[in-house]
């Protein structure tokens, strides 16, 4: 084939059987040695409280032949279908038709997503699911401008959402204030935390970024556990008013909707209202993201994760780079925050750990950091995938834990890693970036 | 322009310091670039050149000494609003954007100074004028480019801000000798045709003076010889140094 042979790669890197069971061999090894003293002998306190112990090196026999079974797999796979060479194996009808789907692929999400109330008015299951899914893709979007777009490592995205959170919850049950006077100013107040982040952490970036932001996130959670008279620490806030459409509300009253349009009350409503509006933050996100990216702003963002050096020397202000992007991605949080607490009703410090940063990170850099479309489609495997496998419970973490390896392993920039770039000169010129192969001259 | 604003040079450094940190870089450095002259500054490696562009620009700062752009202070100005006064750079390295696409890399340049659609549309026919290999990698990304097609959009990106006076820190940096040529003439062509003022930092003693209008030649953070670019091509300290004396001084 001459699409592979033009390439050194095959012919350079070794790929004979012998090299495939020396990797394997070693890969036994390294798993013989891991869990020799793991799974090989097991330990238990005895009857009379002395330590008991047996061997089980049946069972550690078959777990080193499966991690020598295993890579070879593994290797074969990777030689078959490797991580660079994978467009030349895919037939170029295939090719076709993948771009062909990757085409209308986001508007047919938006169209479904769209109808997903209709089709499933009655399973309330799917709904509640689809809401959360929804709240994932808008935390993910926010957190696509700081991590995606401006390359700023942000380990305490979920302290933005903890403040949208609890500025509606406090808002609305010490004063009072509506949902839809409240939603604004949670997201003011998360931008506002954003930039107070942004200040100490300007000079870093990378892992140190990474620290404080890390640092940061479990502050605010701290901070809330602990300030009682004002959180209500470990309790959490309760009672946290139900949104309203405009005005409206959703309830069997004699003023709720249901009674004003002269129909059947159903909790059903709420679900889909709260559908809705979730559906349409994370689009406002989106829309919002979409424009900022082809204004200066935008590619400021870019081009400082790309190179801050050269960004100076083009006369970028790169405090103020930084410090917006943050203050967009933490509005966002906080709006996203928001809607959790008047979906919720309650809301606790236990909502807010680090594990919500982390998966929200992981499902922007599976989706291909920066890409919209990635995120979102990333956001329904994750949570999606998490309820698909709750049958398998404790494989659950397992099985995601592989599958993220594997992608990263064959799509290491993402599920979609194509990057549309935003300013378009000549329309004759039909090059694509994707079919150029990076190099590093 | 007045008359006392065409006697002034455009840029006048005076008796600037620098320093990261103890290291002092800088020692009291003096250079003038009048309006529409190439100036070379050539020295070796580690001399303080890079650090005196750099510090033209704000970063690092100068500890003391004054610098001037047409007649204004600029010596604590922030380095993007000196930018702003259409000084461009185009930094050691190359440093383009790689996953943005060129004409997304020429916009970078473009976004810094205010300018009209009109003016943008100009600026992108001048730069591809000068190197038609932009045109043709319009759509491709930064990365993608070879480095000499890399330099070429480095320049091309600090044109893009309509600069008075460009700087360009070692652009024959890892180039073919061909193709380095090809990047001197394009300045040359900017400086005749445009009347463009351009300060150039090099190691390529050789090129850069049979280039340049004038040279300054640093030294351990001072410069020890100035004249013009044939005169200091003459003289035997300079060929001894940075041209005879192997690859590079």
């Amino acid at each position: 084939m001459s699409a592979t042979s033009a390439r050194p790669s095959p012919a350079a890197q070794p790929s004979g059987s012998a090299f495939i069971l020396k990797k394997a061999l070693i890969s036994a090894l390294v798993a013989l040695v891991l869990f020799s003293l793991m799974i090989g002998i097991r330990t238990e306190a005895g009857p009379q409280g002395g330590l008991i112990y047996w061997t089980r090196f049946g069972d550690l026999a078959a777990l080193v032949g499966t991690v020598f079974g295993g890579s070879i797999i593994v290797e074969l796979l990777r030689q078959w279908w490797g991580p660079v060479d994978k467009d030349s194996i895919v037939p170029k009808p295939v090719q076709s038709a993948i771009s062909f789907a990757g085409r209308w692929l986001a508007p047919a999400l938006l169209m479904f997503a769209l109808l997903v109330p209709v089709i499933f008015y009655n399973q309330r299951y799917i709904l509640d699911l689809s809401i959360l899914v929804l709240t994932y893709v808008m935390l993910g979007w926010g957190l696509n401008v700081v991590v995606g777009l401006a390359g700023l490592l942000d380990l305490g995205y979920v302290a933005f959402y903890a403040v949208g959170a609890y500025s509606y919850a406090l808002l609305a049950t010490n004063f009072g204030l509506s949902f839809w006077v409240c939603l604004p100013l949670a997201g003011i107040l998360a931008a506002f935390w954003g930039v107070l982040l942004g200040f100490p952490v300007l000079r870093l970036r990378g892992d140190y970024l990474a620290i404080v932001t890390l640092a940061f996130g479990e502050i605010i959670r701290l901070v809330i556990i602990n300030w009682q008279s004002l959180t209500g620490g470990p309790n959490g806030v309760s009672g946290i008013p139900r949104p309203t459409m405009f005005g409206i509300p959703l309830t069997p009253g004699d003023d709720g909707l249901a009674a004003r349009l002269g129909i059947e009350f159903s909790p059903t409503h709420r679900l889909v209202f709260l559908f809705y509006l979730i559906l349409a933050m994370a689009l406002l996100t989106n829309w919002v993201t979409i424009r900022l990216r082809r204004l200066p702003i935008g590619r400021a963002w870019e081009a400082l994760r790309e190179d801050e050096v050269a960004c100076r020397a083009l006369g970028i202000n790169t405090t103020t780079t930084k410090l917006t992007a943050f203050a967009t991605g933490a509005m966002f949080g906080g709006f996203a925050g928001a809607f959790f607490a008047t979906r919720q009703g309650f809301i606790s410090p236990e909502s807010f750990t680090f594990q919500e940063s982390a998966l929200v990170l992981a499902i922007v850099v599976l989706g291909g950091m920066g890409s919209q479309l990635g995120v979102a489609l990333a956001a329904l495997a994750m949570i999606g995938g998490f309820e698909l496998f709750r049958g398998f419970d404790q494989y659950r973490m397992l099985v995601f834990g592989i599958a993220m390896v594997l992608l990263m392993i064959w799509r290491p920039r993402g599920l979609i890693g194509h990057r549309a770039p935003t300013v378009f000169l000549e329309r004759n010129q039909a090059i694509s970036s994707d079919l150029v192969k990076e190099g590093h001259g | 322009m007045s008359a006392a604003a065409a006697t002034t040079p455009l840029l006048a450094v005076r008796g600037v310091r620098a320093a990261y940190g103890k290291i002092e870089a800088l020692k009291g450095v003096d250079i003038e670039i009048n309006r529409g002259e190439i100036v070379a500054l050539i020295g070796a490696n580690g001399a303080g050149k890079s650090t005196l562009m750099m510090t033209i620009f704000g970063r690092p700062r100068a500890r003391a000494g004054t610098i001037e752009f047409d007649g204004d202070d600029i010596t604590g100005v922030p380095t993007h609003e000196i930018a702003r006064l259409r000084i461009a750079q185009s930094p050691e390295g190359r440093r383009i954007f790689p996953r943005m696409s060129v004409a997304e890399n020429l916009q970078m340049g473009a976004d810094a100074t205010e300018c009209s659609e009109a003016e943008r549309e100009a600026g992108l026919e001048r730069v591809f004028a000068l190197f038609p290999r932009l045109k043709e990698r319009i759509a491709q990304r930064g990365g993608t480019l070879s480095g000499g097609e890399q330099q070429m959009l480095a320049i091309g990106r600090a044109l893009m801000s309509r600069p008075r006076l460009l700087m360009l820190d070692e652009p024959s940096l890892g180039l073919a000798p061909l193709i380095a040529r090809q990047i001197f003439d394009a300045i040359r062509t900017l400086n005749r045709q445009d009347g463009l003022t351009v300060l150039i930092v090099e190691q390529n003693a050789n090129h850069a003076l049979k280039l340049a209008h004038r040279g300054y030649v640093m030294v351990n953070g001072l410069i020890t010889l100035a004249g013009t670019g044939a005169e200091l091509l003459q003289r035997p300290e300079i060929r001894a140094a940075y041209l005879e004396g192997g690859r590079r001084g």
